[in-house]
């Protein structure tokens, strides 16, 4: 599990453009949106590309992202459950 | 005194204004189910027929050393032009030519005998320069989807600033898997056909038109409405690239300015209603904070889709159309109310006599549009 | 009456700020390298600008230049600021980074933050949201930079509710990209501002071709 939050730390920063945020500075348990990275609604979309591109997962409904982007660990837990990491 | 006045309206609907306003006030729908390669399910689109365009641009010489878009634009422009009779290549004339995406096709490589270079909105401009023999170098505005209501607001400034009599606005965007993909990853799109500011509304149909409108200074070109331009404004949310303010600021803006000096009753509004959640949500927050709430609201997305920088321009024009049939145009799509901001929206077509209407805008960047027109009194 | 207060100009991977040279960088072997060595020079903390696609971040740096050390934000309604840019390119540099991400289907995902920005006025929102100005936007697209169209209808803004407006070009087309903004208010008793010219397409057109650059 720790494995994978590293690798979707460096995947979320690539792919959202933090260029001045450093791995080490993501909690995996802090939110990812509001006042923890500061994410917004397209970064929300974003994601929902990353994973269908790296991880081959689908989400249908984008609402179920809220549940899943929670924070990196409710992610990553999720990225498991689909047997896709 | 700025007029608005002869047009066209080239849409799915029809290849004039009259074949438009009258599908639309016999509540025929532009929006079909197509499948495209790309995606796993159909969706709802506004496509003009292929075959509908190809016995239309016979006429036009050389045909087929122009793009789709400019095919239409040429349509669309010379149907005003014969209209109206102005001079195209008078001094006082301009074209302002309104667009998101413009020659979009052409970086998909659909074209065989096309110069790539096309794709530049510049070169656009420069093949209906040069239809035409426009004297001046058209005015090319991208400002997302207010792009068509803006180009009309420009027009009155320029006329009023003394620089051209005759302002052709003329607002166009196809359907390309370029823009359908991107609102599909922005998760915009509807299945379904859309419906504006209802409760189950859940995104956009992308559609295709063009129209072109005369905005002139000449009191003998206004006959078709004897309608004015009252007042326009343009505002940002200076809130998010892509998201609506949730408070409706800078319509909001918008509408305070142009109702400043209003003193006559506002038939109706033709908001911008893209049916996306938040874009409606946001609207009707504005009108009721511009004190709107009792005046009747249609969004014309239900029959045409979002038709990008077409838009503002078709739907003014079908406003004026309405207007001058004294019939309010029943917001397609609208069944039960679903936004929090109190407003009235136009649930049948319905006899009424007014004289004066709003058309709004509003889109990615944060930008967003309104106007004023209204009826001439007539001595 | 309407005065320029300011400008700035970016190119040749040099940055002019009322005719002089105030940045550059020789050894940028790329746009976004040397966009990224402009925005550290201004030391500023704007984590969105890593977001932005270079127009926006070359129409960001360009109004930035423009701006320091005047009072053009405090001194006027920002309500009542308009943004009016052009360029030639539209959004086409993104555009293609759009496409290309569809032209595969085998490998078909577009971006929503790519798609955002292939809309040129994205750039006036992008400034919009940095200074908090909600006035008049337009966004026109010529073939050159034209002072004419500018001025006019910077002009006939001002006429109306407009006090001050940021008006320019910014265009990113493949390797070349220049940008040029300057900063128009309506007339004051005292202006201190280190260059003060009436607006006009003459003085426009001056002020363009003023710099000169050193390589």
């Amino acid at each position: 599990m720790d494995a994978l939050i590293e690798k979707l730390k460096g995947q979320i920063i690539e792919q959202l453009n933090l260029a001045e945020v450093k791995p080490e500075e993501i909690n995996p348990d802090s939110p990812l949106f509001g006042e923890g990275l500061g994410l917004d609604s397209i970064d929300a979309l974003e994601l929902i590309v990353l994973l269908e591109k790296h991880y081959g997962i689908k989400i249908q409904d984008p609402k179920d992202g809220k549940t899943i982007f929670q924070s990196l660990r409710t992610m990553a837990e999720y990225i498991k459950s689909q047997g896709k990491s | 005194m700025i007029f608005a006045s002869y047009n066209n309206i080239i849409s799915p609907l029809g290849f004039s204004t009259k074949e438009n306003y009258e599908a639309v006030s016999n509540s025929v729908i532009g929006v079909k189910k197509i499948k495209f390669p790309f995606s796993e399910d159909p969706f709802c689109v506004a496509k003009i027929d292929d075959e509908q365009i190809k016995q239309h641009v016979k006429t036009i010489e050389n045909y087929v050393s122009y793009t789709k878009l400019e095919q239409l634009s040429i349509l669309s422009i010379q149907d005003v032009i014969q209209q109206s009779g102005i001079n195209p290549e008078s001094e006082r004339t301009l074209l302002i030519y309104s667009t998101t995406k413009g020659n979009i096709d052409v970086l998909e490589n659909i074209y065989k005998h096309i110069d790539p270079k096309r794709v530049y909105l510049s070169e656009l401009g420069k093949q209906l320069q040069s239809f035409f023999k426009f004297k001046h170098t058209p005015v090319i505005l991208s400002n997302a989807c207010i792009s068509g209501i803006l180009g009309i607001i420009i027009a009155k400034r320029f006329i009023e600033q003394g620089l051209y009599d005759n302002v052709l606005v003329c607002g166009g965007d196809i359907l390309s898997e370029f823009t359908i993909s991107g609102f599909k990853s922005f998760n915009a799109l509807s299945h379904e056909p859309s419906k504006p500011f209802d409760a189950n509304r859940v995104g956009i149909n992308l559609g295709e038109a063009v129209s072109t409108i005369l905005i002139t200074n000449k009191k003998e070109l206004a006959v078709p409405y004897d309608t004015e331009i009252v007042s326009g404004a343009s505002a940002n949310d200076a809130n998010h690239i892509s998201g609506p303010s949730r408070t409706g600021d800078g319509l909001y803006q918008c509408l305070t300015e142009i109702l400043k000096t209003n003193n006559s009753e506002i038939g109706f509004i033709s908001a911008h209603g893209t049916a996306t959640p938040f874009n409606d949500e946001m609207e009707s927050i504005a009108f009721e904070r511009a004190g709107l709430t009792s005046i009747p609201v249609n969004s014309l997305k239900g029959y045409y889709g979002h038709t990008l920088g077409a838009a503002g321009v078709l739907e003014t024009v079908l406003s004026l159309e309405s207007m001058k049939h004294k019939r309010l145009i029943k917001s397609e799509g609208y069944e039960v109310q679903g936004v929090s901001g109190n407003i009235t929206m136009i649930e049948k077509h319905e006899p009424k006599t007014f004289t004066a209407f709003i058309k709004t805008a509003s889109g990615f960047g944060g930008c967003n549009a309104a106007a004023l027109f209204r009826k001439v009194k007539t001595v | 009456m309407n005065n320029i207060i300011s400008y700035a100009h970016i190119k040749n991977n040099q940055v002019s700020v009322n005719g002089s040279v105030m940045f550059q960088s020789a050894h940028s072997a790329s746009v976004s390298e040397f966009l990224s060595e402009a925005y550290k020079s201004l030391e500023l903390s704007y984590p969105k600008f890593h977001k932005m696609d270079a127009q926006c971040k070359l129409g960001f740096l360009c109004a930035e230049f423009a701006m320091r050390g005047t009072a053009f934000l405090t001194e006027h309604e920002l309500s009542r600021t308009a943004i009016v840019l052009s360029n030639n390119a539209s959004s086409l540099e993104t555009d293609r980074v759009h496409q290309h991400s569809i032209d595969d289907k085998s490998n078909y995902f577009p971006s929503p933050a790519v798609f955002v920005y292939t809309l040129p006025n994205i750039t006036i929102g992008e400034l919009a949201i940095k200074h908090k100005i909600t006035g008049e936007n337009a966004f026109f697209v010529s073939e050159k930079f034209d002072a004419d169209l500018l001025v006019n209808y910077t002009e006939s803004l001002m006429d109306n509710v407009t006090e001050a407006a940021i008006v320019g070009w910014v265009d990113v087309d493949g390797s070349n990209f220049e940008a040029f903004i300057f900063l128009v208010e309506k007339q004051k008793d005292t202006n201190k501002n280190a260059i003060f010219k009436p607006l006009n397409q003459a003085n426009i057109i001056t002020l363009y071709n003023q710099t000169k650059w050193t390589h």
